[in-house]
């Protein structure tokens, strides 16, 4: 029962792992560019969880320092992105990504 | 040696006020115009006293006795180290090919500088007043200024070639200052007129020029001199003649003279003070420069020099008799100065080189004076030229009257004015020369005298005495001309009286300083005419003369006599001379037309060269010559043009299809195509859909992990 109520490191690195695919899926499946900035964050958070366990894992402090380094960088990002979508929108009337296809050939 | 070291400033300084006006005259006041352009002349005036005065400074001491002075500013056509050279007459020898700005002064070239600056000078200073109320007034002295330029380059250059571009120079001056009033169309007839007529002449110089410098190698006045002197040439030589024969073309052409005279009685229709500075005291006795510079060649070749003599003799009577029965005032002195002209060549080819120079030089002052006399006549009678409607001018404007009597006295040959000493020297050279073989031209000046004293009287009586023939009007407004014009004239009357002085004959007691100032550049040649007159002598069998002073006393009485009997035959005729008053010569009316008209020569001309008068139907037009030529211009050469135009463009078609097709189309857009169709696979991945491009990357990434892993 003990054993079965602490949560290990394996445990966060399942759940990181299933953030991951989640996020993966919505970055890959969803077609509105908000829920595809949203996926990202997910990924972003997933690789955080991963951080914070093998920093709890080994006793140390530098992967949650670079975990709070990932969320800033997580704002600065969907600041950035939220930039582009505003401008994208204003110009497409819309926020389907496949409505974004001019770069190629 | 301030002025001799500089003497380039003094053909600068004219051309300074003629950038002046061409640039910023427009803008500038009547009075500055004045002040630049005749105080560049005074100074140059100035100037080229002190050069002179120098020059004869520094040619009397020994070490350059008698040597001209000569300084070369920097090499113009060709080099001096030797990489233009070309192969002499002579197949053998080679010369370096050059030309350059360089000065020479000696005492001919002193004698042209002195008057031309100075009577240059007087004339600008008239023109201050004549052309005061006139249009074009910046224009006008801009001209004149460049005509001073150009002659002073003629004077002053060293070398043919340089001579060649004053000589130029002065033409297009002469075109310019002729066609001044371009409105009105006689006058610019008559400016193309001037230029088309002294192009011919300017051929027979070119090609006397190439012949200089085929034959001797250089175009240098020393050098050719120099080699004339050697004695490697023979008296006679065929190539010199040939080549004194079309140097003397081209001073025919400038200098008036049969049969290329007929530019310049038409070249009147220029204001009057140019006609006193060009086409009477200085640019048309550049020719005669341009002889007497070349007298070492010429003395080489008697048959250009009786050919000289000829034709000066014939121009002189043939002028002087047009001049009996003009009636434009203008008219008579320009034929008057043709005629003049006429002796100086009869001088020159004499070899009595000096007595023609002498006499350029005091019919430079009596000449001018009469010209500008005639412009204020013309002044005063508001524009008037036709001597039939003037007449007891003398009491209105006497000091022109006065003034144009001196030059009239002068150039009739009373002594002791200015005209008798140089006239009665070319007639007793001729009388003297080569034993005599001349002396039936000497009839000839003899009889030209006569017609000079009396057209001249005739112009005299018919303008300034007789009854009044003007309107009311034009006699109302009768003025004498303001002092900017009269003192030119007193100056010039002042230069008519005294200047024949520097030639007192040794006859009369005097020492002919004149003769004697010019012996470094004609001793030499005098001295070798000497001999072949002997020689010919001698030949024919004749004993040698003896040139008594009796006889030149004689002959000098017989030509003071002519005119004396000249001014006579004027003053019975034309003294009392009224509305209506008959020609003495009208009583023969075919001379008298024959006369009026000119011998009909300008008529002839255009019937047989130009083409413009027909006789009956035909017309010969240059005996079909101007249109095989205009023809040939325009088939043959225009067609080589064409030919030429119509090859570049082949070629430029040719090479621009090359380069369209071949150069842009295999060179550069070849590998773009290639690129291109090799790129189309690679362009099937590039959708431009940015969850694709994810997924792919999502898959290569699981692909690497799961290769890793379960490797």
């Amino acid at each position: 029962m003990d054993a079965m109520l602490h949560i290990s490191t394996l445990h966060y690195l399942v759940l990181g792992a299933a953030l991951f695919l989640l996020g993966v899926i919505g970055v890959l499946t969803r077609r509105n560019v908000v829920v595809v900035l949203m996926s990202i964050e997910l990924i972003l958070n997933a690789v955080n969880l991963n951080l914070v366990a093998f920093s709890r894992y080994w006793g140390e402090l530098h992967g949650q320092v670079f975990a709070i380094f990932v969320i800033t960088d997580a704002a600065a990002e969907a600041a950035v992105g939220l930039g582009i979508l505003i401008a994208f929108f204003r110009n497409k009337e819309t926020v389907n990504v496949d409505e974004v296809n001019l770069l190629k050939w | 040696m301030l002025f001799l070291d500089h003497i380039w400033l003094i053909p600068l300084l004219p051309a300074f006020g003629a950038t002046l006006m061409f640039l910023f005259g427009r803008k500038l006041q009547k009075a500055t115009v004045s002040a630049v352009c005749a105080g560049a002349i005074v100074v140059a005036f100035l100037f080229a006293c002190g050069a002179v005065w120098q020059y004869t400074n520094w040619a009397s001491t020994p070490e350059n006795f008698h040597r001209p002075y000569q300084t070369v500013l920097y090499t113009w056509l060709g080099t001096d180290t030797g990489h233009l050279t070309y192969v002499l007459h002579d197949g053998k020898s080679t010369a370096a090919f050059q030309a350059d700005v360089g000065f020479l002064l000696d005492p001919l070239s002193s004698i042209w500088l002195l008057f031309v600056t100075g009577v240059g000078m007087l004339i600008h200073i008239y023109s201050i007043g004549y052309m005061a109320h006139e249009g074009g007034y910046y224009r006008f002295f801009g001209y004149l200024n460049l005509f001073m330029f150009s002659m002073l380059t003629l004077i002053l250059a060293n070398n043919y070639v340089l001579l060649f571009v004053g000589w130029e120079g002065v033409g297009l001056c002469s075109y310019l200052l002729i066609g001044f009033y371009f409105h009105r169309k006689s006058a610019s007839d008559a400016a193309n007129k001037a230029f088309i007529v002294n192009r011919i002449g300017d051929a027979g110089f070119l090609l006397g020029m190439f012949f200089i410098a085929w034959y001797f190698g250089s175009l240098r006045f020393t050098d050719v001199t120099r080699l004339a002197h050697s004695g490697q040439f023979a008296i006679g030589d065929p190539i010199i003649t040939a080549t004194t024969l079309l140097l003397f073309v081209g001073a025919c052409g400038k200098s008036a003279q049969l049969p290329l005279y007929i530019w310049l009685p038409d070249a009147m229709e220029g204001p009057t003070p140019v006609s006193a500075l060009i086409h009477a005291a200085t640019m048309v006795t550049a020719g005669i420069y341009m002889v007497a510079r070349s007298n070492a060649l010429f003395v080489l070749a008697p048959t250009s020099m009786k050919t000289v003599a000829i034709v000066g003799a014939l121009t002189a009577i043939f002028a002087a008799s047009i001049g009996l029965v003009q009636n434009d005032i203008k008219r008579v002195l320009a034929y008057s100065t043709v005629s003049q002209l006429g002796y100086m060549f009869l001088a020159l080819g004499v070899g009595a080189f000096s007595a023609g120079v002498f006499h350029v030089f005091t019919h430079a002052f009596f000449k001018a004076l009469l010209f500008l006399g005639a412009g204020s006549v013309i002044h005063a009678m508001s524009g008037e030229q036709d001597m039939r409607n003037m007449g007891d001018l003398h009491r209105r404007i006497p000091v022109t009257h006065w003034t144009m009597f001196i030059a009239t006295l002068a150039i009739a040959g009373i002594p002791p004015f200015a005209g008798f000493f140089s006239k009665d020297e070319i007639l007793w050279q001729t009388w003297t020369s080569e034993g005599g073989a001349y002396r039936l031209l000497w009839i000839v000046g003899y009889f030209t005298a006569l017609m000079t004293a009396f057209y001249m009287f005739r112009l005299m009586y018919l303008s300034f005495h007789g009854r009044p023939r003007m309107s009311h009007e034009v006699e109302h407004h009768i003025h004498e001309s303001p002092t900017s014009m009269t003192g030119p004239l007193v100056v010039l009357a002042v230069c008519s009286l005294f200047a024949g002085f520097l030639g007192w004959p040794h006859s009369l007691g005097g020492s002919d300083r004149f003769a004697k100032f010019l012996e470094p550049v004609f001793a030499r040649e005098a001295q070798v005419l000497t001999e072949q007159g002997r020689a010919a002598q001698v030949a024919a069998g004749e004993k040698e003369t003896e040139h008594t002073t009796s006889t030149e006393y004689f002959l000098m009485f017989l030509s003071v006599a002519a005119g004396v009997v000249g001014w006579g035959m004027a003053w019975k005729a034309y003294r009392h001379a009224d509305r209506g008053y008959v020609e003495p010569i009208a009583a023969a009316p075919p001379v008298y037309n024959t006369l009026l008209n000119k011998y009909y020569v300008d008529e002839g001309y255009d019937y047989v060269f130009t083409g413009r008068r027909k006789i009956g139907d035909t017309r010969l037009g240059v005996l079909g010559l101007g249109e095989a030529s205009a023809w040939f211009d325009s088939n043959i050469v225009d067609g080589l043009v064409n030919g030429a135009g119509w090859i570049t463009r082949l070629t430029a078609t040719i090479s621009s299809w090359w380069d369209k097709w071949v150069i842009d189309g295999v060179g550069v857009n070849g590998p773009a195509i290639l690129a291109r169709m090799l790129s189309y696979p690679a362009r099937l991945f590039e959708w431009g859909l940015v969850q694709w491009y994810a997924l792919v990357m999502t898959a290569g990434l699981a692909g690497f992990v799961f290769y890793y892993v379960y490797h």
